[in-house]
């Protein structure tokens, strides 16, 4: 990478710290998946253009209903990155939530979670749950509302412009002490679904917590993940998108990308600062720049994609 | 000023139920049904707790993250605690009863009914 480019970056970067939680805006360009800051799209209209049509939009880890000193208006940043993403010149083709929708799985805060994602222009919304969605015995909360796609199974496949998304659940199934589990059944599920699919079809895996174990003593992994990725290894492009941890890490294993994002309500610390994942407290006027820092290199060229696990924070 | 009258206030607080877990032995007759656990910093502060049968056991979340009390084999669930709340559970049967957090599966503790 060029002088240039680093210095471009690195003010696009600081310039993204002015906005607040927002998503992470992914345009498909040869069949590649290229992350771009929303907070850059909205400020280089051209600059994303040239990157080609935005597919869709990845929001995560709303928290509606979280109200503590860490962000004491979770409403008014999940406001902020919806008028982004609204004020996109090119709107998503769809948008996917990596869950945490709520912060207590009470039905309130699913009524206005909903009422606020209503907002969108774009109407596509596909859903899985985080942990904090799924505390009600039943998942009822959850299913009653966002369970038609799955028949409140959790996991379920659609395909939009050639690519094949794979929606997975990660959060039912813990082992007391340990990750999150995929389990046999939807392992077999995912199986069939990718039975007899060309290798060439473009693949985008989306579940709530990480689908590879970046800090394995406060969950941040899933324990069966690898024999997912036995399965995806023979596709030439396979983006995978969690949230869970409120920041952006990166890893790119093959042709497997791996990629988690921020949140839109706090952030949460660094893997193992502290006695565990609890929302990060920072000075007011810093916590949108903590919300807004990001760790996605802008690439113009498919061919420069590799991610390298760039962090400016 | 406020803030260290709020810690301190915070602290005897602390120490208070500090000491109630403290009198409530299996040996504390006087308050036998009764039992405090108090979760912190991504823990039951209480591992492992011996209580008579009987004994009404109360969990109260003291981080800003919310926290779950569920029994790994069912017999009680609690729904996400947040901030300050709580959750109480009657031990009426003798028994080892392992829970743990829906959350943060990682946190585990153990009731031991005598």
């Amino acid at each position: 990478m060029s002088d240039d480019k680093v210095l471009l970056s690195r003010r696009k970067a600081l310039k993204c710290m002015a906005y607040g939680g927002a998503g992470t805006l992914f345009v498909l360009a040869g069949g590649v998946f290229a992350p771009v800051d929303l907070a850059m799209a909205a400020d280089d209209k051209r600059g994303t253009a040239r990157l080609g049509k935005p597919l869709f939009v990845q929001i995560s880890d709303t928290h509606i209903g979280f109200n503590k000193d860490a962000n004491p208006d979770v409403n008014g940043t999940l406001t902020q990155t919806i008028d982004i993403v609204n004020g996109m010149s090119e709107q998503p083709a769809l948008i996917i939530h990596t869950g945490d929708i709520t912060h207590l799985s009470k039905a309130a805060e699913f009524d206005l979670a909903q009422q606020m994602l209503a907002r969108l222009r774009t109407t596509e919304l596909h859903t899985v749950p985080g942990e904090h969605d799924t505390t009600d015995a039943t998942v009822a909360e959850y299913f009653s509302r966002f369970g038609k796609a799955s028949n409140n199974k959790g996991y379920y496949s659609f395909d939009h412009a050639g690519v094949h998304f794979i929606a997975l659940i990660n959060v039912l199934q813990f082992k007391p002490g340990g990750l999150g589990t995929l389990g046999q059944e939807q392992l077999d599920w995912v199986a069939a679904d990718l039975k007899g699919r060309s290798s060439s079809t473009p693949i985008v895996v989306f579940a709530h917590m990480p689908l590879w174990t970046i800090y394995e003593p406060w969950g941040w992994g899933t324990g069966d993940a690898d024999q997912l990725m036995s399965q995806l290894r023979r596709f030439g492009s396979v983006t995978v998108l969690n949230g869970h941890i409120h920041q952006i890490v990166q890893k790119v294993e093959g042709n497997i990308t791996f990629h988690t994002a921020r949140s839109t309500a706090y952030p949460q610390p660094l893997a193992g600062e502290g006695p565990g994942p609890a929302p990060l407290k920072v000075a007011h006027e810093q916590l949108p720049k903590m919300l807004g820092v990001t760790s996605v290199t802008v690439v113009k060229h498919p061919s420069s994609l590799a991610l390298n696990d760039t962090t400016l924070a | 000023m406020s803030i260290r009258n709020h810690r301190a206030r915070r602290m005897l607080v602390t120490l208070a139920m500090l000491a109630s877990i403290a009198t409530l032995g299996p040996a504390g007759a006087e308050a036998a049904d009764q039992a405090k656990i108090l979760i912190k910093d991504f823990m039951y502060q209480t591992m492992s707790l011996t209580v008579k049968s009987g004994t009404t056991v109360t969990w109260t979340n003291n981080d800003d993250e919310p926290h779950t009390v569920i029994s790994d084999t069912g017999e009680f669930r609690s729904s996400a605690l947040d901030t300050n709340e709580t959750f109480s559970y009657k031990f009426d049967k003798p028994g080892s009863y392992r829970y743990h957090c829906s959350i943060h599966p990682r946190m585990v503790a153990t009731v031991v009914v005598e």
